[in-house]
C-alpha cells in the first residue's frame, strides 16, 4: 500500500475531528496519522491526515471526506512538492557515563536536549518521518523510556495557499 | 404555506452557496413559493420576518413553518417538551406516534412520495436513540428527512444526566449531517441549513439536536436566515465533454443497458428517461429503489436486476457491453460477486454524489451531477451522434432479450400444502388497485414478490426499505405516504414478522383518520429467513416459525389484533376470496384495513442469485438455471 499525505481543510466547529476520524474508521480505512491545530484564517482548521491505500481507495477517500459537511478543501500533498515534518520527543536513559554519547547523537540529528535529570535526557527533534526513525534508532541502544511523536505536518512547497484557493473557490 | 410543487432537488439546489441577496428577496411578494425557492438555499416561500424576540422553542416552530413544514411526525418528551407548546398553536399538523421509529419512518414515507423534506420529532435519550433505524433507513436509500430531537440542558451535557444520549455521536455515520444547538440564536440558519443539505445533492438525513436550555431560552428571530456551508457544494451539471464521450460510446454499443436506480426517483427525473430510453432504443433495467421510475408496461423494459430479479433483467446485464447507469450504485444485491458482474461492458456512471462513481465497479466515463440535468444533455448529445453516425442496431440485443423474456417471464407453482400463494395475493392487489396507487413492503419474501408482481407504471408508487432492509418499515411509512397523499390508495404489504415490528402505529392511523390497507402476507414465519434455510441449512428452521399462520395457536389473532386498534379487520384463507377481499378493503375509507392474507409458509421468491456467486449463476426455480445455449 501506498502512503498518502492529505491536507484537509475544515470548518472549526465542534465534532469536526470525530467526524473525520469516524469516517474513517466506518470505511475502514487506514490512518497513519492525524494532526490538527488552527490555520491563519479564523474559523478554519487545517489537517494533515496521512493514510495507508492504494490507487482507487485514496481516491474514494477523498470522495468520502468531500461529502462531509464540514470539510471545505482536501489536497494530496506529495513528498516532492510540499514539505513534510514530524515533531518528535523522546526520552532516554542518559547518566554521568552515557550523557555525552547521547547529546552527541542528537546534535548529529540537529535534535535539542530539552530537559536533564540524572537519570535521563529528553531530546526534542523535527524533522522527515524517516530522520526522526534513522534518530530513534541511534537513540535505542541507550535505552528509550518514553516516545511522543505528531502527527506528520505537511505544507506545499511555493508561495500558493490552500486556504486562500479555497476561500475564493467558495 | 403554499403545498407547492414536488421540490426536485436538482432544482432546489444552486450551485452558489454565498450569502442570499436580502434586498432582493425583500421585493418578492411573500407568496411567490417555489419560483423562490429556486433561487434560494432556504426552503419555502423565503417570507421576510422582522427581528422579533420570541423563545428558542417558538423559533424551531417558527422556522418549520417558514421552511413550508405541513406535517410532522413525533413523540414528546421531556427535553423537547419546550418545543410542543408552542407546536399546539400551529397551524402545522402533528402526527402523533406511538414509537418514535414510527415517526421516523412516516418521515420517510412522507418524503418518499412527496418529494419534500420529511419531518420527526423525538425527545433525548432513548425517544432519539428510537429513531436511530429510522434514520439509518433514510442514509441508505438516500431520504430527505430532518430529524429533530431534544437534548439535556448544555450546563449537564456530558454528565449522564437523566435521559442524556448523544444522539450528535450515535448517528454520525448514518446521517449527512447533524447539528447540536445550544444558543437559541442559532436555531432560524440551523434549520434552514438541515432542510437545504436534506433536499439538495445527495438527498438524504440531518439530525438537529437541540438543547432543553437553548428552546427556553430568548433569541431575536428573523427570516429569512443566512446559509453558511462553504465546504458543501452538490455539483449539478454533468460536465459536457463527460457527456459527450457518453453519446460516442452510446453510439457504438451493440449491447447497452440502461442500469436505473432510486436516484432517477429521487430526481423527478422519469420523463427525460423515458425520452433517452426511446432515443437510443436501449433496454431499461430498474432497480429496487427505481421500480416505476420507467413503466413496467413499456417494451423496452426487462425486469428489475439482482438477487431476485428477472432473468431478463440480469442476464440483460451480465451479457451488456455498455451499461448507462443513472442514478444507480453497483449495490452487491445487483452485481453478486462484483469480479464477475457485466464483465464485458464499459460503463458511464451519472450520479450526483461523485463518491458513488467508481467505488465498487470503476467508470469508464464518470458524470458527476443531477440525473435531471445530465440526461436530457445526454439525450441532445446521442441525437448529435445518431445524426452523425446512424443509429445503432440493436436488432440481434433484443432478439436474445425478448427471448429471455418469454421463456423466462416471472411466475410462481402452486403451493403443495393447498394454501393460497403469497404471489397471487400480492399481484391481485396491484391488479385490483391500479397504478396510481402507493405500495409500501416492508422487508423479506412479501417485498421482493412486491417488487416483482405489481405493475408499476409511475415513480413514488412503490416504497421500500432496500440499502437498510428494515423489517418494519411497512406500516409507519404508509402512514406517512398516506399522510402526504392523503387521496391516494396507499397499502402497506407486510409480512407477520414485519408488522409484529411497528405495528403500533395502526392506533396513530384509526385516531388520526389515516386510513392506510395493510395487507399481511402471513406465511407464519420469517420467510426470507426460511427460504434460505430451506436451500442452504438442509431445512433446519432455527428460529424462524412465529405461529401466526394457518394450524397455528395463531398469537397474536391478526383479525383480533385489528379490531382492537379501531381498525376494519379481514381475514382470507382461500384463493377464492382473495378479490373479494381486496375488493372490499378498496371499498372502506373511513378507518384503516388490516387483511390477514394466511399463505403458504413453503413459497419461495424466485429467481434468485444465491448469495456469493456470480449472476450467471441465477436460478430460476430451486436448482434450475437457464439454458445458455441459446445465446450466441
Amino acid at each position: 500500500m501506498t502512503r498518502h499525505t492529505l491536507s484537509v481543510l475544515v470548518e472549526d466547529k465542534p465534532g469536526v475531528l470525530t467526524r473525520v476520524a469516524s469516517l474513517f474508521a466506518r470505511r475502514a480505512f487506514n490512518i497513519n496519522s492525524l494532526a490538527v491545530g488552527p490555520t491563519e484564517v479564523p474559523g478554519m482548521s487545517r489537517m494533515t491526515v496521512v493514510v495507508d491505500a492504494d490507487g482507487e481507495l485514496i481516491e474514494q477517500v477523498t470522495k468520502q471526506l468531500n461529502k462531509l459537511v464540514n470539510v471545505i478543501k482536501i489536497v494530496e500533498l506529495t513528498s516532492e512538492s510540499s514539505v513534510q515534518r514530524d515533531h518528535i520527543l523522546v526520552k532516554v536513559r542518559a547518566d554521568a557515563a552515557t550523557r555525552l554519547q547521547v547529546t552527541q547523537a542528537a546534535d548529529l540529528f540537529r535534535a535539542s536536549v530539552v530537559d536533564v535529570s540524572t537519570e535521563s535526557v529528553v531530546i526534542e527533534a523535527t524533522g522527515h518521518p524517516e530522520k526522526l526513525t534513522a534518530l530513534l534508532s541511534v537513540l535505542e541502544p541507550f535505552g528509550i523510556r518514553e516516545i511522543v511523536q505528531s502527527g506528520t505536518l505537511a505544507v506545499g512547497r511555493g508561495s500558493r495557499s490552500m486556504s486562500d484557493r479555497a476561500l475564493r473557490s467558495a | 404555506m403554499s403545498k407547492g410543487s414536488p421540490i426536485s432537488p436538482s432544482l432546489m439546489a444552486t450551485k452558489s452557496t454565498g450569502a442570499p441577496k436580502a434586498p432582493e428577496r425583500a421585493e418578492r411578494p411573500a407568496d411567490a413559493g417555489v419560483d423562490t425557492a429556486a433561487v434560494s438555499p432556504v426552503l419555502g416561500p423565503n417570507n421576510v420576518v422582522p427581528p422579533t424576540v420570541m423563545t428558542g422553542s417558538q423559533a424551531i416552530v417558527r422556522s418549520l413553518e417558514e421552511l413550508g413544514v405541513d406535517d410532522i411526525f413525533g413523540l414528546p418528551g421531556g427535553a423537547i417538551l419546550p418545543t410542543y407548546d408552542p407546536l399546539m398553536a400551529s397551524k402545522m399538523n402533528h402526527v402523533l406516534v406511538r414509537h418514535e421509529q414510527g415517526a421516523g419512518h412516516a418521515a420517510q414515507g412522507y418524503a418518499m412520495v412527496t418529494g419534500r423534506v420529511g419531518v420527526c420529532i423525538a425527545t433525548s435519550g432513548p425517544g432519539a436513540t428510537n429513531l436511530v433505524t429510522a434514520i439509518m433507513d433514510a442514509h441508505m436509500d438516500s431520504v430527505p428527512i430532518v430529524a429533530i430531537t431534544g437534548q439535556v440542558s448544555s450546563g449537564v451535557i456530558g454528565t449522564d444526566a437523566f435521559q442524556e444520549a448523544d444522539i450528535v455521536g450515535i448517528t454520525m455515520p448514518i446521517t449527512k449531517h447533524s447539528f447540536l444547538v445550544t444558543d437559541p440564536n442559532d436555531i432560524p440558519h440551523v434549520m434552514a441549513e438541515a432542510f437545504h443539505l436534506a433536499s439538495t445533492g445527495r438527498p438524504g438525513p440531518v439530525l438537529v439536536d437541540v438543547a432543553k436550555d437553548a428552546q427556553q431560552g430568548e433569541m431575536t428571530f428573523s427570516w429569512p436566515p443566512k446559509i453558511d456551508l462553504p465546504g458543501y457544494r452538490p455539483v449539478l451539471r454533468g460536465h459536457s465533454k463527460q457527456v459527450r464521450e457518453a453519446a460516442r460510446l452510446i453510439s457504438a454499443a451493440s449491447k447497452p443497458v440502461l442500469y436505473v436506480g432510486g436516484g432517477v426517483v429521487k430526481a423527478h427525473a422519469s420523463a427525460e428517461l423515458r425520452e433517452l430510453a426511446e432515443l437510443t432504443g436501449a433496454p431499461v433495467v430498474t432497480t429496487l429503489m427505481a421500480r416505476g421510475v420507467f413503466p413496467d408496461s413499456h417494451p423496452q423494459h426487462v425486469g428489475m436486476p439482482g438477487m431476485h430479479g428477472t432473468v431478463s433483467a440480469v442476464t440483460a446485464l451480465q451479457q451488456s457491453d455498455l451499461l448507462i447507469t443513472l442514478g444507480a450504485r453497483f449495490d452487491d444485491r445487483v452485481t453478486g460477486i462484483l469480479k464477475s458482474f457485466a464483465p464485458n461492458a464499459k460503463v458511464i456512471h451519472a450520479d450526483i454524489d461523485p463518491a458513488e462513481i467508481s467505488k465498487n465497479r470503476t467508470a469508464d466515463v464518470p458524470i458527476v451531477g443531477s440525473v435531471k440535468e445530465i440526461i436530457p444533455e445526454l439525450s441532445e448529445a446521442v441525437r448529435v451522434q445518431f445524426e452523425a453516425f446512424g443509429t445503432p442496431d440493436l436488432t440481434n440485443w433484443w432478439a436474445f432479450l425478448n427471448n429471455l423474456k418469454e421463456t423466462y417471464p416471472l411466475g410462481w407453482t402452486e403451493p403443495e400444502d393447498g394454501l393460497s400463494a403469497p404471489q397471487r395475493v400480492i399481484e391481485r392487489i396491484g391488479a385490483l388497485t391500479g397504478p396510481e396507487g402507493i405500495f409500501v413492503a416492508g422487508v423479506g419474501q412479501h417485498q421482493m414478490w412486491a417488487a416483482q408482481f405489481i405493475k408499476y407504471e409511475r415513480p413514488h408508487a412503490w416504497l421500500n426499505s432496500g440499502g437498510a432492509g428494515t423489517m418494519g418499515y411497512a406500516v409507519p411509512a404508509a402512514m406517512g405516504a398516506k399522510v402526504g397523499e392523503p387521496d391516494r390508495v396507499v397499502w402497506a404489504i407486510d409480512g407477520d414478522g414485519c408488522f409484529q415490528m411497528t405495528n403500533q402505529e395502526l392506533a396513530t392511523c384509526a385516531i388520526n383518520n389515516i386510513p392506510i390497507k395493510v395487507a399481511i402476507i402471513n406465511n407464519s414465519s420469517l420467510g426470507m429467513v426460511r427460504q434460505w434455510q430451506t436451500l442452504f441449512y438442509e431445512g433446519r428452521y432455527s428460529n424462524t416459525d412465529l405461529n401466526t399462520g394457518h394450524d397455528t395457536v395463531r398469537i397474536p389473532d391478526f383479525v383480533k389484533l385489528a379490531d382492537a386498534y379501531g381498525c376494519a379487520a379481514l381475514r382470507c384463507e382461500r384463493d377464492e376470496d382473495i378479490d373479494a377481499t381486496i375488493q372490499k378493503a378498496l371499498e372502506i375509507n373511513d378507518r384503516p384495513v388490516v387483511i390477514d392474507f394466511v399463505v403458504s409458509p413453503n413459497s419461495m421468491v424466485w429467481p434468485m442469485v444465491p448469495a456469493g456467486v456470480s449472476n450467471d449463476q441465477i436460478q430460476v426455480a430451486r436448482n434450475m438455471t437457464p439454458e445458455w445455449e441459446e445465446e450466441d
